[in-house]
C-alpha cells in the first residue's frame, strides 16, 4: 500500500517521512525515528507506557496511526530535559524511587507532565485517579505518587 | 495489522461517498478500530478519517438549539465542559467514566456512540438528554432521535456511506445523574450504566427520562418508570416504584461481567440512586 508523506516536530524537531498508514505513532518514533524512551506494553491503550504528548494532551501512541498526527507537536520521554538538566518531574522519580524496573516509567512521567501542566494544584486522591491509566508491574505506585506530588509541589512553587 | 489504504477527505460529501465503498471503515479517535486492526477483529481496505473535516468537532450553545457537540469532538472536552456539566451533568459523568485520560483525550464522542455498543459510557446520557442524532449521507443530511438510531449490539439505523455529524441536546434538565456500575475506578467496561434526568416544577416532576445501558441488545429509555414519576411530587416510594418499573424493562444477558440477575437488581437499585440525586441536583 502506497506510503504517505508525514510532517511530525518531535521535541522541537522536524522529521519528514514517508510511513505506512499502517504504522502507528509508536512505531512510527521507536522504530523509524528511533526514540525507543517511548514503551510499547500491551498496545491496546490499557497499560499507558506507551504515553507521549502530541499537541499539550497525554495520549496513548499504540493507538494513534502515525498518519494521523501529522503536523503535530510531539513530546516524548526524550524531550524533557533541557540543556543537561532533568524535567523537576524526572528529578523527583530519582529522588523518590519512583521507578523500578523502570518500563512504565516514561509513560507515567509522560502523563504526570500533562497532568502537572493542565493544573499541578490537584489533590493526591486527584492525581491517583487521573493516573489511572498507566500500569506498573512492580507496583510501585506509592512511590511513584510521591514522586508526582512532589514534582508538583515543587512546580507550583516555582511557577 | 493488515494494510489499507488511508484517506483524508476534507468535505462530508467525499467521506460518505469514500465510505459508501466496500470494506471501507471511519476513523475518528481510532481508539476502537485500530486495536480492532491490530487484532486482525477489523481488517478494512480503506481507512477513512475524519479529522480534516472542518466543523464536525467543537461544542457550541445558543439559546434556539441548546447544546450542539460535534460527533468528532473528544470525550476529554464533553467531560470538562462547563455548559454540558451545568445542562447535562449525566452526560459529562458518563463521558468521565471512559478509559484514561490518555483515551478521552483521543476517543470522539461520535466514535462511543456509532460503535453501537450496548455498554457506551455516552449513550445513558444522550437518551436522557433527549439527543437528536444529526447524520450526512450521499442523499443529505436527516435527524434521527438517539433512542432510536440502535438497532442491536454493534449495529445502528445508519446506512452504507452515512456519518454521524453531530448530537443536539435541546432540552437541558433541572438535574440529571450517571452511575456506572463497575469494579475499576478507571480503565473498566461498565455492568451497568444508569442515567436520570428530571425537570421539577413548584417541586412536582413535570419530566423524568431514565437511560439504561449494558441491560438489553441496545441501549433503551425506561418509558413506563418515566410515565410513572410524570406529574408526581417525589417520594421514597415512588422512586422505589420507577426502580421496579426500570428493572422490569430491561432484558439483560449472563456474561463474564456479572449474570443478568444482579444487573437486573442494580438497574432498580441505581434508578432510585440517580433519581435521588438528580432532583436533589434540581433542587428539590
Amino acid at each position: 500500500m502506497a506510503k504517505h508523506p508525514v510532517s511530525l516536530k518531535v521535541n522541537g524537531d522536524e522529521h519528514d517521512l514517508l510511513i505506512e498508514p499502517r504504522k502507528t505513532l509508536l512505531a512510527v518514533l521507536r522504530d523509524t525515528i528511533g526514540l525507543t524512551g517511548t514503551k510499547e506494553g500491551c498496545s491496546t491503550g490499557d497499560c499507558g507506557a506507551c504515553t507521549v504528548i502530541v499537541d499539550g494532551k497525554a495520549v496513548t501512541s499504540c493507538m494513534v496511526l502515525g498518519v494521523t498526527a501529522s503536523g503535530k507537536e510531539i513530546t516524548t520521554i526524550e524531550g524533557l530535559a533541557s540543556d543537561g538538566e532533568l524535567h523537576p518531574i524526572q528529578q523527583a522519580f530519582i529522588e523518590t524511587g519512583g521507578y523500578q524496573c523502570g518500563f512504565c516509567t516514561p509513560g507515567f512521567i509522560m502523563a504526570s507532565k500533562a497532568l502537572v501542566d493542565e493544573n499541578p494544584d490537584r489533590t493526591e486522591e486527584e492525581f491517583r485517579h487521573a493516573l489511572g491509566g498507566n500500569i506498573c508491574r512492580c507496583t510501585g505506585y506509592t512511590k511513584i505518587l510521591e514522586a508526582v506530588l512532589q514534582a508538583a509541589e515543587e512546580i507550583r512553587t516555582t511557577s | 495489522m493488515k494494510s489499507f489504504e488511508f484517506f483524508e477527505p476534507t468535505t462530508l460529501a467525499e467521506a460518505s461517498r469514500l465510505f459508501a465503498q466496500e470494506h471501507a471503515q471511519l476513523l475518528a479517535g481510532g481508539t476502537d478500530i485500530v486495536i480492532g486492526m491490530k487484532a486482525y477483529t477489523e481488517t478494512p481496505e480503506s481507512v477513512i478519517s475524519l479529522q480534516k473535516i472542518p466543523g464536525l468537532a467543537g461544542i457550541t450553545t445558543d439559546a434556539d438549539n441548546g447544546i450542539t457537540i460535534g460527533a468528532t469532538t473528544k470525550i476529554r472536552e464533553v467531560e470538562l465542559s462547563e455548559d454540558i456539566l451545568q445542562h447535562h451533568t449525566a452526560l459529562a459523568e458518563g463521558a468521565s467514566e471512559i478509559g484514561s485520560i490518555q483515551i478521552r483525550n483521543l476517543a470522539t464522542i461520535g466514535g462511543n456512540i456509532a460503535h453501537a455498543s450496548p455498554a457506551a459510557d455516552t449513550v445513558a446520557g444522550l437518551l436522557v438528554a433527549d439527543a437528536q442524532v444529526g447524520i450526512a449521507g450521499a442523499n443529505g443530511e436527516r435527524t434521527v432521535p438517539i433512542n432510536e438510531l440502535f438497532t442491536g449490539p454493534g449495529q445502528t439505523v445508519l446506512k452504507p456511506g452515512e456519518i454521524i455529524t453531530q448530537f443536539r441536546l435541546p432540552t437541558p434538565a433541572s438535574g440529571s445523574h450517571y452511575i456506572k456500575h463497575k469494579i475499576r475506578e478507571v480503565m473498566d467496561l461498565a455492568f451497568i450504566g444508569v442515567a436520570s434526568a428530571v425537570n421539577l416544577q413548584n417541586g412536582v416532576i413535570k419530566e423524568a427520562r431514565i437511560g439504561l445501558a449494558a441491560v438489553a441488545p441496545t441501549p433503551i429509555r425506561a418509558t413506563e418508570a418515566e410515565n410513572l414519576l410524570k406529574g408526581k411530587t417525589p417520594t421514597p416510594d415512588l422512586l422505589a416504584q420507577a426502580g421496579e418499573a426500570a428493572a422490569a424493562a430491561t432484558s439483560p444477558i449472563s456474561d463474564l461481567r456479572c449474570s443478568a440477575e444482579h444487573r437486573k437488581e442494580m438497574v432498580d437499585v441505581l434508578t432510585r440512586r440517580t433519581l435521588q440525586h438528580a432532583l436533589d441536583r434540581a433542587g428539590n
